[in-house]
C-alpha cells in the first residue's frame, strides 16, 4: 500500500487541475482516500477519536483548499468526520446494547424485566443522538423517557465499561478503526447507490405523456429517467445542450440509446419551450443549507422560465451534494471560470485581445463561469436518495449526516493554503 | 397666413384631382403646388428629427427629411405638413387634416378656421398626437389620404358623401376608394408564409386592382353609410364617365357588393399549416424550389415546414435557365435566403425589395394584359418564390402587402413606363423612410437611454442595437457592452467583433451565462424581428430568455425596432407560429471535436433535432419599445398598428 501522503497529494493535485469532473466521482474518491487515510492512521490509547478526527481533519483541509468549489469534498470531510464522532460514542452504546440484549435473552422466561431493556434501549438511543445532533423535535419528544432512564444506563453501562476495559483494551483501539472504515465503506456504497435510490422514486413523479426537459447532464437525470422508463411509462425528454459543455448532447444520446423519446434543443429554445414542459427535472453540483442550488450554468434562466410558467422544477441530489453551508453571493463565490476557448477560438480575435492598445486595458472580456445559483424560491422539489424534500426543508436534512462541530471546517483551510 | 391656409387646404384635393391622374407625368401640377410652401409651410422644416429626439417620449416623426426626399410628392408635401407640424406643437391651430380636407371639400369657400379647429379639437384631440405625423405622412404622399381615416369614424362619413355630392372631390373619392381596401385589409392580413397564401393574395390583388378602378362601395368600407353608396354612384357615375371611361366598366359591379360582405371576402386565409397533408402536396406540386422534407421532425411543429437544408441549391442553379418567369435578380435574391447569405429582418427585406425594383423595372406587360393585375400577379409568383426559400419575415410581409397595394392603386391612366417608375421611387420611399431614416431616429432616441458609465446587454447580432451602440460610442458616451451569444447561429461574434473593431469594450458570454452577467447590466437593449399588438416581441430565439432573466434582476429591457415591422396579429408562445432553422445545426458544434456524441444517430428515429429561430417575449418582460414614432410601452404597439398601419399602405 502506498504512503498515504503521496495518495493525498496525488488526489490534491487532481482536484486542483480539475481533474475530477463531477460531484459523484469526487465525493467518492474522497472517501477513498479518507478511508485509507484512516487505516493507516496510528492510533494512540487514549482519545482515539479525537486523533482520528484531527488526522481527518488535516487531510480534509487540504483537499477543501484544493478545491473550494466543489463542495462535495467538504460534505465527505464532514460526514466521515460525523462518522467518526458516532463511532467513538457507539462502543459504549453497542456495549450497553449488548447487554442489554444479552440480559433479555438470558432471563427470557423471566417476567421481571418488565421495562428494563425496553427503556434502556431507547435511552440508548436517545442518548446518542443527543450527543450527536442537534436538537430536534424528535429528540425533543423522546426526552421524557431519557430523562428517567439515562441515569439507569449511563450507571449500569459504566460498570460494565469499567468490567471489560481492561480486558479489551488493545482489541478496543482496533474496533474502532474498524467500525469507522466499515462505516465509511457503508457510506460509499451510499454514493454508490445514490442514483438507484433516486431512480426508485421516479415512476412516483412522472406519469405517462409526460413532458420533461432537462439541461446539460447529469448520470442521477439520466438514471432517473430511464428507471421511469424502465417502469413502462411512455414519456418526452427535452435536452437542452447546455453549452458551452454541451453535455446534453451526450444525455440525449444514451437516452436514445435507451429507446426514449428524445428532442435536443438549443439552450436559447428553453424559454419557448418551457410553456410545453410539464415537468424540469435537473442535477446539480451541490445543494446549500437554505435550499438553494448550486447547478450547472443556465440553470437558473430554467429555473426562472419554469416558474413563469408554473412548471415544476425538480433537483435531484444524492445525499452527497447536501451542503451544511449558508451560502453568500454564491454566484461569484462558489464559482468557477472556465477557459475562454470553450467560446471563443483563441486565434479568431488575438487582434482585439492586445493590451497595448488605447487604454492599455483589454477591449474583450470572455465569462465562462461554470455555475448558477438556483434560489430555492424556484425549487419545486428536492428529491435525494431518502425522500422528496422541500427547499425549506434542507437544513433540517443536513442536521442529520453533519455534526454541528464540523461545519466551520472551510474556515479552517484558509491558513493552510 | 392662418386663415390662407384653410383654403388652400380647401382646395387641395381639386388641384389634387387635376393633377392626380396623370401625377408623375404631369409637371404642371407640382409647379402649381410649389407656391404652397412659400405660403403657408412657414414653419414646416422648423423641427428637424435632431430637434425632436431629445423629447422625452413622444416625438414628432422626423420623416420631413424623407418627405422633402421624395420628389414625386413634394407637390402634397409642404401644406398638410406645415398645418399638421403646427396642430403638433399648438393645439389651439390645431388643424386637423382629414377634417381640414373634409371641410375644405364639401365646402370649397373658405371656411373660417375655428370651425376648422372644433372639428379638429373636438373629434381628434385625443387621438392628434399619434395622427399628426401619420397624416403629415399620409398628405405627403396623398392629397386625401387622410380620408381613409376620415372615412373610419362614422360621423365623417356624411360629409364624404357630402363631398361626392359636390363632384369637386372626384380626385379624392377616387382615391378614397382605392385606399379604402387596403385600409380594411391590413387589419386582418396575416403575413405571407406560403406558397397557397402568396396565390390567393395575387388573386386578392388582382381583385383588389379590379375593385380599384371602379369599385365605389368601398369607399364607404367602414359599412356604417348605406346612403353613402346612394349619393355616391351616381356622382361617380359622372365622373368616370368623363375622366376614365375604362373603370365605368366594373364599376356597377363594385357598386352592388354589400361592403361587409367585402370585408369578410377580404379576411386572409389562414396561415398555410404544414401538418395538413393534402394542402402541403398541392402546394408542393406548385414549388419551384424542391426541399426534401427533414427526417424525424419534432412534434410539436408539424405544422411549420421544415426542410432538408443544403440540397437544394445545386439543383436550383441549374434551373435558372428554364425559370422563365424568374426575373434573375429574384432568382439572385432567393437563392442567397435559402443558403443563409442574406440574414436579418431589414436586410432581407431590403434585398428582396430591390430584387423586386429589378424586376419591376425589366417588367412589360403582356399584350392584352392589364398592367396591375399582372404585375401583382408577377409579384405573387416572386413572393412565392421567396417563401420557398425560406419564410418571409414579418416584415417582409408588410413590404410586400405595401407593393401590392401601390401596384393595385396605379392610376390606370399612367403609361408603363410612368407606373414603373412610380413603383420604382415608391419602393426606393419605403426602404428609405421605412427602414434607412426610420433607423436613424431610433438611435437618436435610442441614444438617449445611455448615460455614462452604464452596462449594456445585447443578444445575437441585432443591426439597429449595433446603430445605437456604435453612435453612443461616437458621441462620447462612455459605457461598457455585454454581448449574449448562443448556439448554433453565433450571430453575436460578427457582432463583437464589428465593435471591438470601433474600439468599444465588450464582454462576451453565451446565453446559458446571462444570469451571472446580469448582476452587472444596467440596460439591455434587444432587437426585434417584429412586435406583434398585444405587445409580445417576436425576435431571434433567446431574446425572450434574455429579457426574462433581465426582468427578474430588475434590469429595463429595451426593445428597438422599426414601425414597419409591427403586426397586428396577435400570439402567446413561440409554437404556433415560428421558423425551423436546419436541424443538423444542432448536432454539429463546429471547432468542438470533443461533442461528437450524436455523429452517428441522425437517423434514429426516436432522436428530434429542434432548430427554432423565434421566440416570443410577453410583454410584461419589455420596459419599452423604441419606433421611430417614438419610445413607446408594449401596450401601445396596438395603437401604432392600428393608426399608421394603413397609412404604410398609402404613403
Amino acid at each position: 500500500m502506498p504512503d498515504v501522503q503521496t495518495l493525498v497529494n496525488e488526489f490534491l493535485f487532481k482536484l486542483k487541475k480539475r481533474k475530477i469532473e463531477g460531484s459523484h466521482a469526487t465525493a467518492r474518491q474522497t472517501t477513498i482516500l479518507l478511508r485509507s487515510v484512516i487505516s493507516q492512521q496510528r492510533i494512540p490509547y487514549t482519545h482515539q477519536a479525537a486523533a482520528l478526527i484531527d488526522a481527518v481533519k488535516a487531510v480534509g483541509e487540504q483537499l477543501v483548499a484544493a478545491n473550494p468549489v466543489e463542495l462535495a469534498v467538504g460534505n465527505i470531510v464532514r460526514r466521515v468526520l460525523h462518522i467518526i464522532r458516532e463511532e467513538d460514542l457507539s462502543p459504549t452504546t453497542v456495549a450497553i446494547a449488548g447487554l442489554n440484549v444479552s440480559a433479555v435473552s438470558d432471563d427470557e422466561g423471566d417476567t421481571d424485566h418488565d421495562d428494563h431493556p425496553v427503556l434502556s434501549a431507547a435511552a440508548v438511543a436517545a442518548a446518542s443522538r443527543n450527543t450527536l445532533r442537534p436538537p430536534s423535535l424528535q429528540t425533543l419528544l423522546e426526552d421524557l423517557p431519557d430523562s428517567a432512564a439515562v441515569p439507569h444506563t449511563s450507571s449500569s453501562g459504566g460498570d460494565s465499561e469499567g468490567k471489560s476495559k481492561s480486558a479489551d483494551k488493545s482489541s478496543r483501539s482496533r474496533r474502532l478503526k474498524h467500525d469507522v472504515i466499515e462505516a465509511v465503506n457503508e457510506l460509499i456504497e451510499d454514493i454508490d447507490t445514490c442514483h438507484e435510490q433516486i431512480a426508485e422514486q421516479a415512476v412516483e413523479h412522472i406519469h405517462q405523456n409526460e413532458v420533461i426537459l432537462t439541461l446539460g447532464s447529469s448520470r442521477t437525470v439520466l438514471e432517473f429517467l430511464c428507471a421511469a422508463k424502465e417502469k413502462k411509462r411512455s414519456f418526452r425528454v427535452f435536452v437542452a445542450e447546455g453549452a458551452p459543455r454541451y453535455q446534453g448532447h451526450l444525455l440525449a444520446k444514451e437516452l436514445v440509446a435507451r429507446g426514449l423519446q428524445t428532442t435536443l434543443i438549443a439552450d436559447s429554445a428553453v424559454f419557448a419551450m418551457i410553456s410545453r414542459v410539464n415537468m424540469v427535472i435537473v442535477g446539480a453540483h451541490a445543494v446549500m443549507a437554505n435550499g438553494g442550488v448550486i447547478a450547472p450554468v443556465g440553470l437558473n434562466m430554467v429555473a426562472l422560465a419554469a416558474q413563469r410558467h408554473a412548471v415544476p422544477f425538480v433537483v435531484l441530489a444524492g445525499s452527497h451534494k447536501l451542503c451544511p453551508l449558508y451560502p453568500h453571493n454564491p454566484e461569484v463565490l462558489l464559482n468557477e471560470l472556465r477557459s475562454p476557448s470553450e467560446l471563443l477560438d483563441f486565434g479568431e480575435f488575438s487582434d482585439c485581445m492586445d493590451f497595448g492598445s488605447g487604454t492599455g486595458s483589454p477591449l474583450l472580456h470572455v465569462v465562462n463561469p461554470t455555475f448558477d445559483y438556483v434560489p430555492p424560491k424556484l425549487v419545486s422539489l428536492f428529491i435525494t436518495d431518502t425522500g422528496g424534500h422541500n427547499p425549506s426543508y434542507v437544513y433540517r436534512l443536513i442536521a442529520d449526516y453533519y455534526s454541528t462541530d464540523d461545519l466551520v471546517l472551510q474556515r479552517k483551510p484558509a491558513p493552510v493554503n | 397666413m392662418p386663415p390662407g391656409r384653410v383654403p388652400h387646404g380647401a382646395i387641395r384635393p381639386r388641384v389634387r384631382q387635376v393633377g392626380f391622374v396623370p401625377r408623375n407625368a404631369q409637371p404642371e401640377p407640382r409647379a402649381r403646388a410649389r407656391p404652397y410652401p412659400a405660403e403657408a409651410g412657414s414653419p414646416p422644416l422648423a423641427d428637424s428629427p435632431a430637434s425632436n429626439s431629445l423629447s422625452p417620449v413622444m416625438i414628432p416623426p422626423p420623416r420631413h427629411l424623407s418627405d422633402n426626399l421624395s420628389t414625386f410628392r413634394t407637390p402634397a408635401v409642404p401644406v398638410p405638413e406645415a398645418t399638421r407640424r403646427h396642430a403638433g406643437h399648438s393645439p389651439v391651430v390645431g388643424s386637423y387634416d382629414p377634417a381640414e380636407s373634409l371641410l375644405g371639400t364639401s365646402s370649397p369657400a373658405p371656411s373660417p378656421p375655428s370651425s376648422d379647429r372644433l372639428i379638429g379639437d373636438g373629434e381628434f384631440s385625443d387621438e392628434s398626437w399619434l395622427r399628426r405625423s401619420n397624416s403629415a405622412k399620409l398628405a405627403s404622399s396623398f392629397p386625401g389620404g387622410g380620408f381613409d381615416k376620415a372615412v373610419s369614424t362614422a360621423d365623417l362619413a356624411s360629409n364624404v358623401s357630402a363631398k361626392n355630392t359636390t363632384e369637386k372631390g372626384e380626385g379624392t373619392a377616387l382615391e378614397v376608394k382605392n385606399e379604402a381596401i387596403p385600409s380594411s385589409k391590413p387589419l386582418k392580413v396575416k403575413t405571407t408564409k406560403s406558397e397557397r397564401r402568396a396565390l390567393q393574395e395575387s388573386q386578392r390583388a388582382a381583385k383588389a386592382a379590379a375593385k380599384a378602378e371602379g369599385n365605389k362601395s368601398i369607399a364607404a368600407a367602414s359599412g356604417r353609410v348605406t346612403s353613402v353608396k346612394a349619393a355616391k354612384q351616381p356622382s361617380q357615375k359622372k365622373d368616370v364617365a368623363s375622366a376614365a371611361p375604362s373603370v365605368a366598366a366594373s364599376e356597377k359591379k363594385g357598386s352592388d357588393r354589400a361592403p361587409e360582405k367585402d370585408r369578410k371576402k377580404d379576411a386572409p386565409p389562414p396561415r398555410m399549416q404544414f401538418d395538413d397533408k393534402s394542402r402541403v402536396e398541392k402546394a408542393k406540386r406548385r414549388a419551384v424550389v424542391n426541399q426534401t422534407e427533414a427526417r424525424n421532425r419534432v412534434e410539436l411543429f408539424r405544422h411549420l415546414p421544415q426542410y432538408e437544408q443544403g440540397t437544394q441549391g445545386p439543383d436550383l442553379e441549374s434551373k435558372i435557365f428554364q425559370l422563365k418567369p424568374m426575373h434573375p435578380a429574384v432568382y439572385k435574391v432567393g437563392l442567397q435566403f435559402l443558403a443563409g447569405d442574406i440574414s436579418g429582418g431589414n436586410a432581407r427585406c431590403i434585398a428582396m425589395l430591390q430584387a423586386f425594383q429589378k424586376a419591376i423595372k425589366d417588367y412589360i406587360t403582356p399584350p392584352e394584359k392589364n398592367l396591375n393585375r399582372d404585375l401583382t400577379a408577377k409579384i405573387s409568383s416572386y413572393v412565392s418564390f421567396f417563401t420557398e426559400c425560406r419564410p418571409l419575415s414579418i416584415s417582409m410581409g408588410n413590404a410586400i402587402r405595401f407593393i401590392k397595394n401601390r401596384i393595385a392603386k396605379l392610376p390606370l391612366s399612367l403609361s408603363e413606363s410612368e407606373a414603373k417608375a412610380l413603383l420604382c421611387s415608391d419602393i426606393d420611399r419605403f426602404i428609405n423612410e421605412k427602414i434607412i431614416v426610420a433607423d436613424q431616429v431610433i438611435v437618436r432616441h435610442a441614444t438617449t437611454k445611455i448615460r455614462d458609465g452604464d452596462v449594456l446587454l445585447t443578444y445575437g447580432a441585432s443591426c439597429i442595437v449595433e446603430m445605437i451602440l456604435l453612435y453612443a460610442h461616437e458621441i462620447g458616451k462612455q459605457f461598457r457592452v455585454v454581448v449574449i451569444d448562443s448556439r448554433p447561429r453565433l450571430e453575436g461574434q460578427s457582432l463583437l467583433r464589428r465593435l471591438i473593431a470601433k474600439g468599444l469594450s465588450c464582454t462576451y458570454t453565451h446565453i446559458n451565462a446571462v444570469s451571472y452577467i446580469m448582476h452587472e447590466v444596467t440596460g439591455v437593449f434587444l432587437g426585434a424581428s417584429s412586435v406583434f399588438s398585444n405587445g409580445t416581441v417576436y425576435s431571434r430565439v433567446g431574446n425572450a430568455s434574455v429579457a426574462m432573466v433581465a426582468n427578474a434582476f430588475r434590469v429595463p429591457v429595451i426593445i428597438c425596432c422599426e414601425a414597419y415591422k409591427f403586426h397586428e396579429r396577435v400570439q402567446l408562445d413561440s409554437i404556433c407560429f415560428n421558423e425551423l432553422g436546419d436541424p443538423d445545426a444542432i448536432l454539429k458544434v463546429p471547432g468542438r471535436m470533443d461533442v461528437n456524441y450524436l455523429d452517428n444517430l441522425q437517423n434514429k428515429e426516436n432522436l428530434q433535432l429542434l432548430n427554432l429561430m423565434y421566440d416570443a417575449t410577453p410583454s410584461e418582460y419589455v420596459s419599452m419599445i423604441v419606433t421611430d414614432y417614438g419610445m413607446i410601452p408594449p401596450t401601445s404597439v396596438p395603437v401604432i398598428v392600428r393608426e399608421y398601419r394603413r397609412e404604410q399602405l398609402l404613403m
